[in-house]
């Protein structure tokens, strides 16, 4: 689908399939799923440097930054203090100025803390950071959001890796409607279909880890998730039939016996 | 690591107390911690520094680094 580019504060998207590279076996799965799901963005956290054990390989060795765009986030940040910190070391420790936003608001669902979020986001916005923030599915904050300068919004479909699928359909479509960015759904997804079901919604991309490296088979179902991707997406700029309570006979009547 | 000395210094590093060389430079530490520079980032004091600096800036008797880097994840790593 190469004449259907996704792009994001002028940086142009091939794929509508963004990965993470948490809770992989190990490199060579998380290469290996990555390359199987044709993604062209993966996300990673920032973490201190093991310095008692250097054995230890470096992720990218694995995932080249030349060929995929690395987008640093901001996870495990309880604070707006936390979540700038960990935003600037990420800029210092790699190329660009992107940052995936979370202000995390609570452990036990780890939902986003919106007005951290604002806060934070306006703070990096101010230093030059292009801000993708992982909100919720609330429309309002997802405005506020692009009114203080957010290149797309990131809301989620349901908690971080709970594999529930798009839990409120409605919020999203409201969201889809009212927010002029691009949309990337992120977190929650559980399979193939809810992947497929965000992008005939109309989302614009959706970013998933759990749900391919928690698989059985993880490289299988990166696959899978790229073909859900692209059907989603091509059944959106389709356009699907209207609902209707009744048959529609697809057979003409005319010349029957 | 080196005992410690007039020639040497103490410092944090990640969160754990280590002795250096006296004068050891950002770029000496993390040669001998051999880390490559080019894949992290370095907090000093809470504040971050440029890579070109590590070549420059010495080290003090009880500084606080921050060596950083990208590992792996996804949401909420």
């Amino acid at each position: 689908m190469a004449d259907d580019r996704l792009t994001i504060a002028g940086r142009e998207f091939r794929s509508r399939l963004w990965v993470g590279t948490g809770k992989y076996k190990d490199f060579v799965e998380t290469k290996k799923a990555i390359e199987a799901s044709g993604a062209d963005v993966v996300t990673v956290a920032v973490r201190r440097v093991n310095i008692t054990d250097r054995s230890k390989e470096n992720l990218l060795d694995y995932i080249d930054p030349k060929k995929y765009t690395i987008l640093p986030n901001t996870a495990g940040c309880y604070t707006v203090e936390d979540a700038v910190r960990y935003a600037r070391l990420a800029r210092a420790a790699g190329v660009s100025d992107l940052v995936k936003l979370e202000v995390i608001g609570d452990e036990k669902t780890l939902f986003p803390d919106t007005a951290g979020l604002i806060e934070a986001a306006r703070i990096l916005i101010k230093e030059g950071f292009i801000v993708l923030p992982y909100t919720n599915d609330d429309p309002i904050v997802a405005k506020k959001l692009v009114d203080i300068g957010c290149p797309a919004v990131m809301p989620m479909a349901a908690p971080i890796g709970s594999g529930l699928g798009i839990r409120n359909p409605y919020n999203l479509k409201i969201i889809l409607e009212t927010v002029k960015v691009p949309i990337i759904v992120d977190a929650g997804v559980g399979t193939a279909s809810d992947a497929a079901l965000a992008m005939e919604y109309g989302a614009d991309a959706v970013l998933m880890n759990t749900a391919i490296a928690g698989a059985k088979d993880p490289i299988m179902m990166a696959e899978a998730m790229k073909y859900a991707i692209d059907a989603g997406r091509l059944a959106y700029r389709a356009g699907r039939i209207p609902r209707k309570l009744y048959a529609t006979a697809s057979s003409p009547i005319e010349g029957m016996l | 690591m080196l005992s410690r000395g007039l020639d040497t210094m103490q410092m944090q590093v990640n969160g754990e107390q280590r002795t250096v060389q006296a004068g050891l430079t950002v770029a000496g530490l993390l040669k001998e911690l051999d880390i490559r520079p080019d894949r992290v980032a370095v907090e000093l004091n809470l504040t971050i520094l440029d890579r070109n600096e590590f070549d420059r800036r010495s080290l003090q008797e009880g500084d606080r680094i921050e060596i950083i880097s990208f590992i792996g994840g996804g949401q909420e790593a």
